[in-house]
């Protein structure tokens, strides 16, 4: 695969959601939107002004929106319920239950604002267990894009399977990896990069820091084979026991380190039985106010972390 | 469209009662009380309303039906049988493994059930959505959705009515069964629903009141109130007894999810047999 050299180029991966369902709701009109009235904050405003007729705002009431996308859904249409992803996770988590997966509709969970990006707004908008919540639940496909490219082709993929899809994006600009004709398969890991050493998997806008940390180690001698794991439901599994002969295994997410990727990914080890885990993530507490990148920090979901957490495997 | 009359539709809804009891009773477990209450509504509406082709359940342009209030599904399976969606016999398997009759209904289990519900509060939503689409597409089809009083306690109801307001989808009739109680007791004592017929007008709907056990008045209201199409949904406020057609377990709240024995059941069977016309 290449990847873009042009590192310093950055948009939000809500930003790829505003573009690509466009694209798919011209070329396709049972593709609704259901607002939940932040579209402008989600991106849906050109989608809204191009096909009124596609669009429906319930104002602020998610229950209602992910209840009547299940309604359009038994009728053919393409629902995609847009909203910040800790309401879209966790408001009408019981909807999406009963009314979505339970009946297998074909809904899909468009979310901004995943993880700590949202984070002036405080620990009560940042979503650090949505994609666990969601891996929970039958039927349903848990994916996050770690660029704006990546995001796009995974949404157009989102769309063209049939079943419950959650879609996690993030409210801030994040650096392009990928270049746009770079094509991506939903429960298909995508390699990054092969090595020897030690493995680190990683997903959404932790993907650019598991890349730099995988150049550093490389610098240094150390063999990195990095994967991209935008799905993490169902997971690649057979990418992560492609790892287990490496024997280290570093997970990356900007989600709670449990239920998340790293959890899914310590299922397959413990299964095996064999391969050694440090999961990087968000550290079981809620967050606050603060620069995204402070967070980030708090956490351990830096490139420094990465780095050590992978010297520290390869001296056990 | 059936023009069956008042009196074949009375008839049925004594059939559909002895089949939902009957149900109940066989799988030792379900919920007769509710059931019993929304069996006239229920007759009127697969007898001789809704625009639904029992060999074709999944054409597009039939009525739909949303049993919001899910646990009263046995009534519902026993129109579907009635009507012929499915077997006469096979209802009975209700609640039993691999059986397509869930405890709630299941869209994917069971011929004629438009969306799995169960969870209350939730099926208004979904019969919102399923009007938006029809209202696009610029469909015929109308959807009909039964709701309890007391799951009109849920938020998300109101969510509902408010969007059905906006969209206005006078292709939407909500049936409110308004039989008082819910699990706990009298719905006046575990959380007051005040006038239910003030508060879906006070949102914006066309709203009547009618005695949802007096079939005359079931038909002219769908014949009239609930066929103007004039930009506003429906709201039918159904005044019901809970166990309606069983002495014992009228307005009793302990019926609400209690299957008979069997000398209750023969005694239903008997009372409700003794209902049907000469």
């Amino acid at each position: 695969m290449s990847v873009t050299k042009k590192a310093v180029e950055k948009k939000a991966t809500r930003a790829a959601f505003g573009d690509e369902i466009v694209r798919l709701g011209e070329s396709n009109k049972d593709i609704y939107v259901v607002d939940i009235d932040i579209g402008k904050s989600c991106k849906t405003d050109k989608f809204i002004e191009k096909f009124p007729m596609q669009h429906i705002n319930v104002g602020i009431a998610e229950q209602n929106g992910a209840g009547i996308a299940a309604g359009l859904a038994t009728t053919g249409k393409i629902p995609f319920i847009s909203t910040y992803a800790v309401f879209g996770s966790l408001r009408m988590a019981e909807q999406i239950r009963q009314e979505v997966c339970y009946p297998n509709l074909n809904v899909k969970i468009a979310c901004s604002h995943g993880g700590l990006t949202p984070g002036n707004d405080g620990g009560s908008h940042q979503a650090i267990e949505d994609m666990g919540v969601m891996r929970s639940f039958p039927n349903m496909t848990v994916i996050m894009g770690a660029d704006y490219h990546s995001t796009r082709k995974l949404i157009a993929e989102a769309a063209a399977m049939y079943g419950p899809v959650y879609l996690r994006f993030t409210r801030d600009a994040v650096p392009m990896i990928y270049d746009e004709n770079e094509t991506f398969e939903i429960g298909k890991a995508k390699q990054l990069r092969d090595g020897e050493d030690i493995a680190i998997i990683a997903n959404g806008d932790t993907v650019r820091l598991a890349i730099e940390a995988a150049e550093q180690l490389e610098q240094n001698g150390v063999s990195v084979k990095l994967l991209d794991m935008h799905t993490i439901k169902p997971l690649d599994v057979e990418a992560v026991k492609d790892c287990l002969d490496i024997g280290s295994i570093i997970t990356v997410e900007d989600h709670n380190i449990l239920n998340g990727l790293g959890s899914a990914v310590a299922e397959v080890i413990a299964e095996a039985g064999k391969g050694q885990l440090a999961r990087i993530g968000v550290q079981d507490r809620f967050g606050e106010s603060a620069p995204y990148e402070k967070l980030l920090e708090i956490n351990g979901i830096t490139v420094e972390n990465i780095i050590a957490k992978a010297n520290q495997l390869l001296t056990n | 469209m059936q023009q069956t009359s008042v009196e074949q539709l009375k008839q049925h809804a004594i059939e559909l009662r002895k089949t939902a009891v009957t149900m109940v009773y066989e799988a030792q477990s379900g919920h007769p009380g509710g059931s019993l209450s929304a069996a006239d509504v229920i007759s009127a509406l697969y007898f001789r309303e809704m625009n639904v082709d029992p060999a074709n359940p999944k054409w597009e342009d039939r009525d739909r039906f949303v049993l919001s209030k899910g646990h009263v599904a046995p009534i519902q399976y026993a129109a579907l049988a009635l009507r012929g969606f499915v077997s006469n016999e096979s209802v009975y398997t209700l609640r039993q493994y691999g059986s397509p009759f869930q405890g709630h209904p299941d869209m994917k289990k069971c011929p004629g059930i438009d969306i799995s519900t169960g969870s209350l509060g939730q099926g208004l939503s979904c019969a919102v959505g399923m009007a938006i689409a029809g209202q696009r597409d610029e469909k015929d089809y109308r959807v009909f959705a039964m709701v309890g009083d007391g799951e009109c306690q849920e938020g998300q109801i109101w969510e509902a009515i408010q969007a059905a307001v906006k969209y206005k989808l006078d292709n939407l009739i909500v049936f409110v069964d308004n039989n008082r109680l819910q699990i706990d007791g009298f719905c006046e004592d575990v959380m007051p629903l005040l006038d239910l017929e003030k508060k879906f007008d006070a949102f914006g709907f066309d709203t009547t009141r009618i005695d949802g056990h007096s079939m005359e008045q079931i038909v002219e209201t769908l014949d009239t109130f609930a066929k103007q199409k004039n930009g506003k949904p429906k709201c039918i406020v159904c005044d019901t007894v809970k166990g309606k057609g069983v002495s014992y377990m009228e307005d009793q709240a302990a019926w609400h999810g209690t299957a008979p024995n069997k000398e209750e059941f023969e005694l239903a069977i008997k009372e409700l047999e003794g209902g049907l016309p000469v």
